[in-house]
């Protein structure tokens, strides 16, 4: 079995301290969240530190030429995750940092949820769920028609992985043995409503991901290093996709929004919710 | 038509390399040339048209040009959101060719007819659908795929479909083609009802009747000044189609009729499926003549109109 030791059933509990670049990225979110007032913002927390990883370390790419034929591509297939994508990518310079204060203002490329040909770095356009992983296969069966090196990483949340598309997309990239393919599961367990093992139980989860045809690993979806060492060394088999599940927190960095469902999507925070979120994440 | 669509695909295949071919669970042996010649570029998928559109769409996000081929019905139901999403919103060069357009499928029962289709295609931003009369067409369209931007429907008929289009005019996707000239009345058909509308004009022709026989081989984008054209020096205007009058090629041409304020209103009918699962098996033929769409209805039709 390859199924976490950590107990499924109840609230998942991560004591990773966030560095300060950590909650800096979070700070940022919070004041987009002020500006649009709207935002999925305990589904972003979660995602932070992978895309961080993403981003610093393990993704090749080129800000100054977004469709340089030999990036890795990396589709953020939970796009309601978005609010991290873009801190991320604003900071790589993607784009100017001043586009984040447009966040679902009407002229500005910052949607709620990520769109192609709109935002550079964004590979599609994603938001209903279950789509990405199938299009990331396209991407790498392409890459090895060509014979080309780059790799094609697709970020999918748990709540994502109800849809039957996710499980139709697996098969395929094991069929087609996408050693150029890794999956990346945001797995903070729990989805809009409840506990994903309330609304529909995935576990045991890595094992399902095994019998798919995938190389699985586990890290503790915080940690840099842990975040580093399993990415660092996709494929993680010459001849299978790997999937890594990372075990994260909803919300992660602020003790009230943390397994919080009601922070899932937050419209209208009012001026002490977010002065409360602004001092959790300043204190050092 | 099915099979000169699936040789001309291997043919252009063979001259372009962009072309891939993606099906889901097709008939053994369906384009093995392809599977031969070119096998990095062949792909048979599995019953999982979700997957198989979001396949098609990261290829041609790559650069690819992707012919997807399964049956109609699957691809317009069971993949609405991905063929919206992943082909439309991203505007990627898939064409997607639907076998058993319409009543093709008779036998087999509602779960396969293809009789909302265009409806449900129509309604799509950027999406092109196109719908040949007969094979000859077909050769004369397929070409015009390759580099044509952004997703493309292509509906197919039967098979063995009597030849009745021409090439006089030469195929422009998003032009209509008349067919049959005439003042009396306007005849707006598209895919294999063309043949139908034909035999009611040459039956007509020998009562005195002249009618126009619009053939519009592309729904989407229908082409309106064709339509306003025709429709203007006509005072009675029918759609003919194999598919519900729901959205469709009647409820498009019925669209550009009423906006186009017209001094003297024009009496106009749209023929087509009604608003029902066909609750019946048989042939295609048995299903169209149980549905009233025949050259002897549609000139009953033409001759009430006229004579309001």
């Amino acid at each position: 079995m390859l199924t976490s030791p950590i107990s499924i059933k109840e609230p998942p509990i991560n004591t990773t301290p966030l560095d300060k670049r950590s909650r800096q990225f979070r700070i940022q979110m919070v004041k987009m969240l002020e500006a649009a007032k709207r935002g999925h913002m305990a589904s972003a927390f979660s995602l932070v530190e992978i895309l961080r990883v993403l981003y610093d370390d393990i993704l090749r790419y080129d800000p100054k030429e977004p469709h340089w034929t030999s990036r890795d591509r990396c589709i953020l297939s939970k796009g309601h995750g978005a609010l991290a994508l873009y801190v991320l990518l604003a900071e790589k310079g993607f784009f100017p940092e001043a586009e984040l204060w447009n966040y679902c203002k009407e002229n500005g490329i910052l949607g709620g949820h990520p769109e192609y040909g709109k935002v550079p770095g964004v590979e599609a356009s994603t938001g209903s769920l279950g789509h990405g992983l199938s299009i990331g296969i396209g991407f790498a069966l392409n890459a090895r028609y060509l014979k080309s090196a780059h790799r094609t990483f697709v970020i999918v949340g748990d709540g994502e992985c109800d849809e039957g598309a996710i499980w139709e997309a697996a098969l395929a990239a094991s069929k087609h043995k996408l050693y150029n393919l890794t999956v990346i599961v945001d797995y903070n367990k729990q989805q809009s409503y409840a506990t994903t093992y309330e609304v529909l139980d995935l576990e045991p989860f890595a094992d399902k991901w095994q019998a798919f045809g995938f190389s699985v690993r586990q890290v503790d979806g915080h940690n840099i290093e842990e975040l580093h060492g399993a990415l660092a060394k996709v494929p993680f088999e010459t001849s299978k996709p790997s999937v890594l599940i990372c075990h994260t927190i909803k919300g992660k960095g602020v003790s009230f929004m943390e397994n919080n469902l009601e922070w899932h999507h937050k419209n209208y925070p009012t001026a002490s919710e977010i002065e409360a979120l602004l001092a959790e994440l300043e204190r050092d | 038509m099915r099979k000169t669509c699936l040789d001309i695909i291997c043919e252009i295949a063979r001259k372009d390399d962009r072309v891939v071919f993606m099906g889901s669970d097709l008939g053994v042996a369906t384009l093995n040339r392809f599977k031969e010649e070119m096998p990095d570029r062949f792909f048979m998928e599995g019953i999982s048209e979700a997957n198989v559109i979001g396949m098609a769409a990261g290829l041609a996000l790559e650069g690819r040009i992707v012919y997807v081929n399964t049956i109609a019905s699957f691809l317009t139901r069971r993949c609405f959101e991905q063929v919206a999403l992943d082909l439309c919103l991203h505007n990627v060069n898939v064409r997607l060719i639907g076998n058993g357009g319409g009543l093709v499928y008779a036998p087999l029962g509602p779960t396969h007819e293809a009789i909302e289709d265009i409806a449900i295609f129509r309604a799509l931003p950027g999406m092109t659908i196109i719908a040949p009369a007969d094979a000859a067409e077909m050769r004369r369209v397929m070409p015009l795929t390759v580099n044509h931007s952004g997703p493309v429907y292509i509906r197919l008929g039967k098979g063995g479909d009597p030849i009745v289009s021409n090439d006089l005019s030469p195929f422009v996707i998003g032009k209509g083609l008349i067919m049959h000239e005439g003042d009396d009345a306007l005849v707006v058909t598209t895919g294999v009802m063309l043949k139908t509308a034909m035999d009611a004009a040459h039956m007509l022709a020998a009562e005195n009747i002249n009618i126009a026989v619009l053939h519009m081989p592309t729904i989407k984008p229908l082409d309106q000044a064709c339509v306003l054209e025709y429709a203007a020096r006509n005072p009675v205007v029918v759609t003919l189609e194999e598919h519900t009058i729901i959205g469709g090629l009647g409820s498009a041409v019925m669209e550009i009729i009423a906006e186009a304020n017209y001094p003297e209103p024009k009496r106009c009918k749209r023929l087509g499926i009604p608003d029902v699962f066909p609750d019946k098996y048989g042939s295609q033929a048995s299903l169209l003549a149980y549905y009233e769409l025949t050259a002897g209805n549609l000139i009953k039709t033409i001759k009430q109109l006229r004579s309001v």
